[in-house]
């Protein structure tokens, strides 16, 4: 656990928000983007009104992995920690935006409804708290943070899943136990985002359409504070800190601090994450938030390329599809059983996928998506005119 | 009292097995300065090989454990020489991580065979008793710590003696120097790999008898619980995986045992509590109990 060994926390990560300029998307192409991705639930709706949730709930579900996953290339690429924590982070922006926003007594028929608590407040307050909460959850882990480093820090984070989930299970009144619990309904000032009817343009908006807007106005947020961030004076305070600690305290950032920023930050990305999640899935169990929660969160940085907020957008979007996607085609796909049938299943098939994914990249391009998307007008370039001896370093 | 040597001596027999697995993490990490995140698919493929080798197959249950354990070393041979080693150079977080990708793999497919089923080992021992001086032991137990002893002291005297050993930690106290001297790097690794698969399909044997229902799904999750063992004994110290071993299985243990009276920490704590005493030490020591502590030179 050299020094060496942390700073060089692939140096791939490094050209990745280095040079991330030459290869990032023009502005009007990535506002662009988010207005095609804003028309996806008019298009839908129009084309295909059947089977238009599908698409919608899945594009939910990977805006809420978009934002975590933005949190933890933060920590990981950005700042060089290494956290297997972050599904406990996303738990507590979860069940946090579930009890602040649920009301005082459980109105739900169970029983087991009933011993349910909440706070009551307004949906957009309890969407705030719920990721302040997170982010205190981050600066309390900081003690543990600022000691370890490097893989110490990786294995004792990951105790963090299994104390959540050990709570999840037990703190009946806040998660509704092994049965988890509902939740509340967004409802930003007298908009619900519930599955109440409502018609735009001629199109029926469903509860997941609404939520797209929420998710995607979200995954924005996120994003353009990412870069701000990284780009700012704390981005370099994290750059350094990442290469070299000792460099870092050398040159008068406070390194104690700086981690524990990194690591409240990424719990507050995670958290957000963990309220649009919660909303996605209606209806939260503690099981959700476990150890393969956080490797795919893991597998989403790796496969993006670690530091590259494009790269971490590209991840979750791959890793939260590729299973949704190979289940809803599994009888058209010949190597593909049916569920339940102890085959190679969609889900079983997922894993594999990403799994040799995660591998693959690692061994073969560290810098991810990321990498490989920036190799593309090199490679153009380089058909164009004859190899230059610096840009093939550069590729090696 | 009688209840709490009890306890003790549970918690001890569980903690040889821990044991087994963390000197198979120190052994990875001192060879190569790497983590092994596969180290739980691992134990559940040696685990389920034997289970198909012994109780379908009908082989002799000792040689089962013997294909069973060859098996598990050959995939951490495949590992380290096909991804491990083609990662020569790079940050040792970076393989950890792809460690993980392996993990997902193998974890994936031994599940999906394993299915929703609780598989048998086959073991002689079944759900045998000893009585020991007032003390009620499983078969299975006693063996599981004979077992260990052996292999612990066989292992320690053969790092200590062998020249294999003295070459792996000349490697792991400075691995450019070691080469320079001749040691083959390359080697120390691979035997490094292969050792650390053989012990984590030993440690399944005894995970997976008696008094454990037997091979399920979930068998490979223990090796999370050896994590902390070896975290805490300090990952660069192989007698630090043994200490960390028995500490975190008492520690277990006793949390089960005392459940009634721990009601306020919720049911089914002893599975977090590896990972409580874990940050409890490494709050105050940062690199485990007799982990090497870093110098940071500027």
């Amino acid at each position: 656990m050299s020094e060496v060994a942390v700073s060089s926390l692939e140096s791939a990560a490094g050209t990745a928000v280095a040079g991330g300029r030459s290869g990032r998307l023009s502005l009007v192409a990535r506002v662009g983007m988010v207005v095609l991705v804003a028309l996806v639930p008019l298009a839908l709706g129009t084309i295909d009104t059947e089977g238009q949730d599908f698409w919608l709930q899945a594009g939910v579900f990977a805006f809420a992995a978009m934002i975590a996953a933005l949190g933890l290339t933060l920590l990981v690429g950005g700042a060089g920690q290494l956290s297997l924590a972050h599904s406990f982070f996303v738990a507590i922006g979860a069940y946090a935006y579930t009890y602040l926003a649920s009301a005082t007594r459980g109105t739900g028929t169970t029983i087991a409804s009933s011993i349910q608590g909440g706070f009551g407040l307004p949906t957009p307050v309890a969407m705030v708290g719920a990721v302040l909460i997170a982010g205190l959850a981050g600066l309390l882990f900081s003690p543990i943070s600022s000691r370890l480093r490097g893989i110490y820090l990786g294995v004792a984070s990951l105790g963090l899943v299994f104390v959540g989930l050990h709570i999840a299970f037990n703190a009946q009144k806040v998660s509704g136990g092994f049965n988890g619990r509902d939740v509340p309904d967004f409802n930003l000032l007298g908009f619900a985002f519930d599955s109440s009817p409502l018609s735009v343009l001629g199109v029926n908006f469903t509860r997941n359409s609404k939520l797209w807007y929420l998710g995607l106005a979200s995954v924005v947020l996120a994003y353009v504070y990412y870069v701000n961030v990284l780009e700012g004076r704390p981005g370099r305070a994290l750059r350094c800190l990442r290469d070299s600690e000792v460099a870092a305290s050398v040159l008068g950032v406070n390194v104690v601090r700086y981690k524990a920023y990194a690591f409240t930050l990424s719990s507050m990305y995670a958290g957000l994450g963990g309220v649009i999640l919660a909303l996605a899935y209606h209806h939260i169990v503690p099981d959700t938030f476990g150890l393969g929660l956080t490797v795919s969160f893991l597998a989403m940085i790796v496969i993006g390329g670690l530091g590259s907020p494009g790269g971490a957008l590209v991840g979750a979007l791959f890793v939260t599809a590729l299973p949704l996607l190979l289940a809803k085609y599994s009888d058209s796909l010949p190597f593909l059983a049916p569920t339940g049938s102890g085959g190679v299943t969609a889900a079983v098939a997922a894993q594999f996928i990403y799994g040799a994914a995660v591998i693959l990249l690692l061994v073969f391009e560290p810098g991810g998506v990321a990498a490989l998307a920036r190799r593309v007008p090199r490679l153009a370039s380089r058909l164009r005119r004859p190899p230059h001896p610096s840009t093939q370093k550069e590729a090696a | 009292m009688k209840d709490f040597v009890q306890f003790v001596f549970n918690g001890l027999s569980l903690g040889s097995i821990y044991a087994l697995l963390a000197l198979g993490f120190v052994v990875i990490f001192k060879a190569t300065e790497v983590v092994n995140f596969a180290h739980g698919s691992i134990l559940a493929l040696g685990a389920y090989a034997i289970s198909r080798l012994s109780f379908n197959s009908h082989v002799e249950f000792y040689l089962a454990v013997l294909l069973g354990v060859a098996i598990a070393g050959l995939l951490a041979f495949i590992i380290e020489r096909g991804l491990v080693r083609t990662m020569a150079g790079r940050s040792v977080i970076a393989v950890s991580i792809m460690t993980i990708g392996v993990d997902l793999i193998v974890r994936t497919e031994t599940t999906r065979r394993i299915g929703v089923d609780v598989l048998t080992l086959g073991d002689p021992w079944r759900d045998g008793i000893v009585h020991v001086a007032g003390l009620t032991v499983p078969t299975a137990r006693v063996w599981a710590i004979a077992t260990a002893l052996v292999i612990l002291a066989a292992f320690f005297a053969w790092f200590k003696f062998s020249s294999f050993g003295v070459a792996m930690r000349a490697s792991a106290e400075d691995s450019e120097t070691a080469s320079l001297m001749g040691i083959r790097m390359g080697r120390i690794s691979a035997v490094a790999w292969v050792l650390a698969g053989a012990l984590a399909a030993v440690a399944g044997v005894f995970l997976t008898a008696f008094p454990s229902a037997g091979l399920d799904a979930s068998t490979g999750d223990v090796a999370l619980r050896a994590f902390p063992a070896a975290i805490l004994g300090g990952l660069d110290s192989t007698g630090g995986a043994v200490v960390g071993g028995l500490m975190i299985g008492v520690a277990e243990v006793l949390t089960a045992g005392y459940q009634s009276n721990l009601t306020f920490l919720g049911r089914g704590f002893d599975q977090v509590m590896p990972y409580v005493v874990m940050v409890a030490v490494l709050l105050v020591r940062p690199t485990g109990l007799f982990g090497t502590r870093e110098a940071t030179r500027v």
